[in-house]
């Protein structure tokens, strides 16, 4: 059997990467949005992973920054979400246009 | 060392993130989504497990799975969803997304097809029962702390997006 080496793991990192793209561009819902975000974050980290069997350990304290960066956005981005459903009472990315000319 | 984990290992674990990471973004209940993420990020996990990152793997189960997506579902119970289900799911950006798609996945081919002989060709597995050890070394040891100063600016993200969550989510300001 194929032996399983660095490429198979960056190929999928980059699928769940696309993944992640076209979730982020085609739903509309604000929470989906966010979790597909975190599904890329968490993609990057894969890749990071791998390489750091490559190049040393310092990918994975890379990868540990990334996972810290994920908290702190995911945290923001939900007390914005919150004040927004306040506001506007949606979720649904699609009505918010106030900057459209 | 023998690696226990077999190529059967990998294919299954990846098309286990695969298929949940499909079925997140096509479900139209946003909790259903978050439990084929919590899905997908176990199966993350998992690689992160054969790629000799044990210490990465537990914090990828505590903080993801454990933390963040806690969070989503909570927030989900703050908003409401009922109305989801007679609006449509997805907007006309199909086009746009598949385009993008398609753009991205084949630069990300190129490049890695490209780049492929260049990388290094010996694998060095990390040994697994020193691991948080080292990376513990890198990040506060005295001689070999690299990442003490990043790893204070991040404190500080922390400690900002605490507060900035706290007055966003706030009723009145």
């Amino acid at each position: 059997m194929l032996q399983i080496g660095t490429l198979h793991y960056l190929m999928v990192g980059a699928i769940l990467f696309l993944i992640g793209l076209i979730g982020v561009i085609t739903r509309r819902n604000v929470v989906i949005i966010f979790m597909c975000i975190e599904l890329m974050l968490s993609a990057v980290n894969l890749n990071l992973l791998t390489f750091s069997r490559l190049y040393g350990l310092h990918g994975q304290v890379f990868a540990l920054f990334i996972a810290a960066d994920a908290a702190a956005e995911a945290a923001v981005g939900l007390g914005i979400l919150i004040a927004f459903f306040r506001n506007r009472t949606t979720v649904n990315m699609d009505e918010v246009d106030l900057l459209k000319g | 060392m023998t690696p226990v984990a077999t190529p059967f290992f990998f294919y299954f674990i990846s098309a286990v993130a695969i298929l949940s990471a499909l079925v997140m973004i096509t479900k139209v209940n946003p909790v259903h989504s978050a439990l084929a993420l919590i899905v997908t990020l176990l199966a993350s996990a998992g690689l992160y497990l054969m790629l000799y990152a044990p210490f990465m793997a537990g914090v990828q189960i505590i903080l993801y799975a454990g933390g963040i997506l806690v969070m989503f579902l909570f927030v989900m119970m703050l908003v409401n969803i009922e109305h989801l289900y007679v609006e449509k799911m997805m907007n006309r950006q199909w086009v746009i997304a598949l385009l993008a798609a398609l753009v991205l996945g084949f630069l990300m081919l190129g490049a890695l097809y490209k780049g492929a002989p260049s990388l290094p060709q010996q694998i060095v597995n990390h040994p697994e029962g020193t691991n948080s050890q080292e990376i513990g070394m890198l990040l506060y040891g005295p001689q070999t702390g690299y990442y003490m100063f990043p790893f204070e600016i991040a404190s500080l993200l922390m400690l900002v997006a605490v507060v900035g969550a706290v007055v966003m989510a706030k009723r009145r300001v």
